[in-house]
């Protein structure tokens, strides 16, 4: 085989472990959309402020230290204790929980029944005001991310396309266990939205929130569950991004890999967050292979929108979004 | 409380002019996505004028006010930074940042206030015919490129040719500082150079790292800031690649870009531009500034690489005040008297030892001529746990750098209608 | 009490469909326009021009531009940092190609150059809506950023590919350099500013504007009554990038001096301008300068309270800063949904029918 089709191969399948990792982002707007009809900005922040929390909880750090010390003069940092990565995470997620019912209860609530853009804005806001928390509890250095997540190349795909082509192909340890909890992670999403009382009220007010109110359901209730798993799953990309390059504030950013993403698979379906997610995977990494080094390289960020566009003007509302009917 | 009264204090010193003070104003950066290489330079930047302030009463008798201003490496924020401070008396600016030194070279020449780029910004600086006000000593990206090639060729028997070397590189204009120097070097020597661009912040790296793997290059070189550091050293590691011959420049250096990754980082190497390990200073920075509970930070990155390249950076900026002075006489120096400091600057060992931080740069001189000192570097490594320093300070190829310094500083006069001074006559 | 229509009889159609029909708000009006060309030129200094009150300017034009896009014509676009972007660098291969060229005649063909690359990119729009129609104009944001930082000739293949404005004269005196002083640069922008606001007012009241809000209200519907989606779209496209690209053109020359593409114009330059609109609100001139204000003002009047007066710690301020511009837009948006410039006009319409509320 020639060497080109073996690089590609490679590459391919590294595109699509990366879009995995987009998927996993793409997959915390989706749930929130769907369920809310809220584009929210503050995925990414979230992320950041989950994974931020769950260094925090681990190594015992004092939250707004920085702050405490400053006001009262005192020097504390660390309380002394160490939490296990599991126990860790788990408190995490009822900070995300926490999070979310706050958001509801004094954001949210009072914005029922806006137009999408304004309720776009409050997320701006929730944005800017998590991010100012975020440092304010655990301050703006880098932290180091350790959960235990395995890292590294996988020697056994390694050795085996070695046998196979002669190259031994790289691939990451981290891609392949987020691959997995990727996978978990959506079956278990759609296993409770179709076979749990919770998931079926979220299907329900995603198809309808006036009906899914007149056979009472608590669209509150809803919200904040969508808000807290919005945050879960935040927390789960937050521990797969941060494990690679320790967590700081260019986390945040992480959500603009998801619009993309978001574009092609339609804002409003889970399968297609995967799918849209491996497309704009391989569709980058094989572009910035193949073309990249005639143009200069660095074109992962640009061509996955501009493959999104193209792809728009055929399929407006995304492979899996629902048909737009227009009516006067 | 103690660290609130005091600025406080100097909040209301700030009110009253009337005290005679020297003004260094710190662009610093806290937040945003270069937080974690702020922090601990400004740290040592303020610590160090802290420690002149809490031991000599300050330079010469007057002392050192240092006013933080957030830039968040925003160059409108450094610009709104810079206004803010400007009419104060600020004496020097240091901004840490490229984006705010291209934006303040032109300014900051307008207003005769001195810039200090140390290591960073616009490397054609060096040439003080024509950038009268900026100073880029003790050495600037095109030595640090020349240097790098002059360790490989040392470790090869003096000679590269038919070697691989690729650049990775942040994909700004500090990312591209280094290509045409690299590019020169390159038909001199004879080695290949291939160029990979990582667009900012720079958190995805696979597909580069993927095609260092394919292209097994003999040397990585790099040149990155901030989360790329931590990622690319990360991918590296993954890849398998040999870290030794993975190297980065002053920026891609720190504690924090391989604490992440920790053992698995030994023998990633890195330039840099002052000597690292204990200095007799830090004693005197814990008993006079952490102790005394005046630090800037909360005093745990003290000796670390950015801290002690920002005490570096202090010092250079006390010394020439120390120096300008002693040339007009007067306690309390203008920001032009500042210039004029830092254009006669001269560092010697026996200066270095005094001020208890021995043989932290190289001895150098600056010049009416020449604002770029030496360009000498030191290769460090890290072992594990530790960043050691491999040898000594090393030179550039000046015969290399000179021609582009006037090239690109002739390009730069006439793009902004410049003439340069004569340095000879005078 | 003076601001009522009571007494203000109009005798004429022109009378009647002026701008400011309510004699108060004409005369607050021009009170405006007294301080900021009699008073602010005076007294003005480099900190207050570099710091606040140019970079409003320059930002209110961008405003005004994308609220014409999306406050008037409906169409989210997040290009706005590339199409400032390619602003800037026209000016700068004008000034460096043609050294004689008079600043305005620079600042206006690199409106018009933006203009033509956003039709280009408008092209989807007639395909493309809401949110997707954002996410694809991210489409040009990245990919202009990422062609200026890739293409040495734009910028004149200097090594670092930083772009720095020459000094431009302009009456003989500087506009652009390190030697304008801090009243012409004001001038400059608050004479574009007026321009282009007057112009801005205009349009969006005439035939032009209403075919825009009527494909904003509904597109079909407005195309069933005769309005040509495909010229009403990219019109706007095209009217809205040309006072983008004014404002990328100045914000380079005037403003900052010089730019590195990525950190100027990225990403977050999209956002930034994209909030102001909303702040302020949509389809609102008002709103366009109330928003600029509120997000060039507001961080700068928290360092000063928080800083300077209060002598924090500048981390925590800045953290500060976050939580409470953060809180506010919050606020502000439960309290009034459609911006600043609902609220002025609440304020407004409360002062019409005061001290009789019903």
């Amino acid at each position: 085989m020639p060497d080109q089709l073996i690089f590609a191969m490679e590459v391919t399948l590294n595109g699509l472990l990366n879009g995995v990792m987009y998927a996993l982002v793409a997959l915390g707007f989706v749930l929130i959309f769907k369920a809310s009809g809220i584009f929210n900005y503050a995925q990414g922040v979230m992320a950041l402020f989950a994974a931020m929390t769950l260094v925090g909880i681990q190594q015992g750090r004092v939250p707004f230290g920085h702050l405490i010390n400053e006001i009262f003069g005192t020097d504390i940092h660390y309380f002394g204790w160490e939490v296990p990565a599991l126990a860790a995470i788990l408190l995490t997620a009822l900070v995300m929980i926490g999070f979310a019912i706050l958001a509801q209860r004094f954001v949210f609530r009072h914005l029922v029944g806006q137009e999408p853009i304004i309720l776009f804005m409050a997320t701006i806001g929730l944005a800017y005001f998590l991010e100012g928390v975020s440092d304010l509890m655990w301050g703006s250095e880098i932290r180091n991310l350790d959960v235990g997540l395995p890292q590294g190349i996988n020697d056994s795909i390694d050795a085996v396309t070695f046998n196979l082509f002669g190259y031994g192909f790289f691939i990451d340890n981290l891609d392949i266990t987020a691959a997995i909890v990727a996978t978990v992670l959506v079956a278990g999403l759609i296993a409770f939205a179709q076979y749990t009382k919770q998931g079926r009220a979220m299907r329900a007010v995603a198809d309808d929130h006036q009906a899914a109110l007149s056979v009472g359901i608590k669209l509150n209730y809803v919200w904040v569950l969508v808000w807290s798993l919005a945050g879960i799953v935040a927390l789960v990309a937050g521990i797969m991004w941060g494990s690679k390059s320790g967590v700081q504030f260019s986390l945040s950013l992480i959500a603009l890999k998801a619009l993309p993403v978001l574009m092609l698979g339609g804002f409003t379906s889970i399968p297609g967050a995967i799918i849209g997610g491996l497309i704009i995977g391989v569709g980058e990494a094989l572009f910035e292979f193949a073309i990249g080094p005639m143009i200069g390289g660095a074109t992962e960020n640009w061509f996955a929108y501009v493959l999104a566009l193209v792809f728009l003007v055929f399929r407006p509302q995304g492979l899996f979004g629902e048909k737009i009917i227009e009516r006067v | 409380m103690k660290k609130l009264l005091t600025t406080v204090a100097a909040g209301a010193m700030l009110a009253s002019p009337a005290f005679a003070d020297l003004m260094f104003p710190d662009l610093s950066y806290r937040t945003g996505p270069f937080a974690a290489g702020g922090i601990p330079f400004s740290d040592g930047y303020q610590d160090y004028f802290t420690l002149l302030n809490q031991r000599d009463g300050g330079i010469g008798g007057v002392p050192v006010r240092v006013v933080e201003c957030e830039t968040a490496y925003n160059t409108e924020r450094g610009v709104e930074c810079y206004e803010a401070t400007k009419g104060d008396g600020a004496l020097v600016y240091q901004p840490l940042s490229t984006g705010i030194t291209y934006q303040l070279i032109p300014r900051a020449t307008a207003d005769g206030i001195p810039l200090h780029t140390m290591g960073y910004g616009r490397t054609s600086a060096v040439n003080g015919e024509v950038f009268s006000h900026v100073f880029n000593y003790p050495a600037n990206y095109w030595d640090a490129a020349s240097v790098m090639i002059n360790v490989l060729l040392d470790e090869n028997g003096g000679s590269l040719s038919g070697k691989k070397i690729t650049l990775l590189y942040h994909n700004s204009a500090y990312g591209r500082e280094p290509i045409r120097t690299l590019e020169t070097l390159a038909a001199q020597h004879g080695f290949t150079l291939n160029l990979l661009a990582v667009d900012s912040p720079g958190q995805e790296q696979g597909n580069q790292w993927l095609q260092i793997r394919r292209d097994r290059p003999d040397y990585v070189l790099f040149w990155g800031w901030g989360v790329m550091n931590q990622v690319a050293i990360q991918e590296a590691i993954n890849i398998r690649y040999p870290l030794e011959n993975f190297i980065g420049n002053w920026w891609a250096g720190a504690d924090h870009d391989v604490a992440s990754a920790g053992q698995a980082a030994a023998g990633y190497r890195a330039l840099n531009m002052n000597r690292l390990g204990d200095m007799p200073v830090f004693a005197e920075i814990q008993q006079h500034v952490i102790d005394a509970g005046l630090a800037a930070g909360d005093g745990t990155n003290l000796g670390s690489v950015l801290y002690t390249r920002g005490m570096y950076a202090a010092m250079l900026a006390a010394e020439a005040a120390r120096k300008a002075q002693e040339i007009h006489g007067v306690a309390d120096i203008t920001p032009a008297m500042m210039r004029d400091g830092m254009e006669a600057l001269e560092m010697t060992n026996a200066r270095m030892d005094a001020l208890g931080m021995p043989g932290i740069g190289p001895e150098f001189a600056v010049s009416c001529g020449d604002h770029g000192g030496t360009g000498q570097a030191i290769m460090t490594q890290w072992n594990g746990t530790e960043w050691v320093t491999l040898t000594d300070f090393i030179a550039p190829d000046d015969s290399v750098t000179g021609p582009l310094v006037l090239e690109d500083s002739a390009a730069y006069a006439a793009e902004a209608g410049i003439t340069p001074r004569n340095c000879n006559g005078s | 009490m003076f601001y009522r229509e009571a007494g203000d009889f109009k005798t004429s159609y022109a009378d009647d469909s002026q701008t400011f029909p309510i004699a108060f708000d004409r005369y607050r009006y021009y009170a405006v326009l007294a301080v900021a060309l009699g008073i602010i030129p005076f007294v003005i200094t480099d900190y207050w021009a570099s710091a606040i009150l140019i970079p409003f300017l320059i930002y209110a034009i961008a405003a005004i531009g994308l609220n014409i896009l999306t406050g008037y014509c409906g169409q989210v676009s997040l290009g706005t940092g590339g199409f400032m972007a390619v602003g800037a660098y026209t000016s700068y291969k004008l000034m460096t190609a043609f050294p004689g060229m008079d600043m305005v005649t620079v600042t206006l063909l690199s409106g018009a150059m933006t203009a033509m690359v956003g039709v280009m990119f408008g092209l989807p729009s007639l395909r493309i809506k809401g949110f997707y129609l954002a996410v694809a104009t991210l489409a040009a944001q990245f990919f202009l950023v990422w062609l200026f930082n890739k293409v040495p000739w734009f910028y004149n293949y200097s090594a670092s590919g930083q772009i720095t404005a020459p000094e431009r004269l302009l009456f003989g005196h500087a506009v652009t350099g390190p030697n304008a002083e801090a009243w012409v640069k004001y001038l400059f922008c608050l004479a574009f500013v007026f321009v282009l606001a007057w112009v801005a007012r205009n349009l969006t009241r005439g035939a032009m504007g209403r075919q825009w809000m009527a494909i904003r209200d509904m597109d079909i519907a407005a195309e069933i009554i005769g309005v040509n989606p495909l010229r009403a779209k990219l019109s706007a496209f095209a009217v809205s990038s040309f006072y983008v690209g004014v404002a990328g053109a100045l914000l380079f020359t005037v403003y900052l001096g010089a730019v590195e593409v990525g950190e100027a114009y990225g990403i977050q330059k999209s956002f930034l301008v994209l909030f102001m609109i909303i702040i302020g609100g949509l389809g609102s001139l008002f709103g366009s300068f109330a928003g600029a204000a509120f997000m060039v003002l507001l961080p700068v009047a928290l360092k000063v309270l928080l800083v300077d007066t209060m002598g924090w710690d500048t981390a925590l301020a800045t953290h500060f800063q976050f939580v409470i511009v953060g809180g506010l837009i919050m606020f502000f948006l439960i309290v009034e949904p459609h911006g600043l410039a609902r609220l002025w006009s609440l304020a407004k319409e409360k002062l019409r029918l005061w001290p009789f509320p019903h």
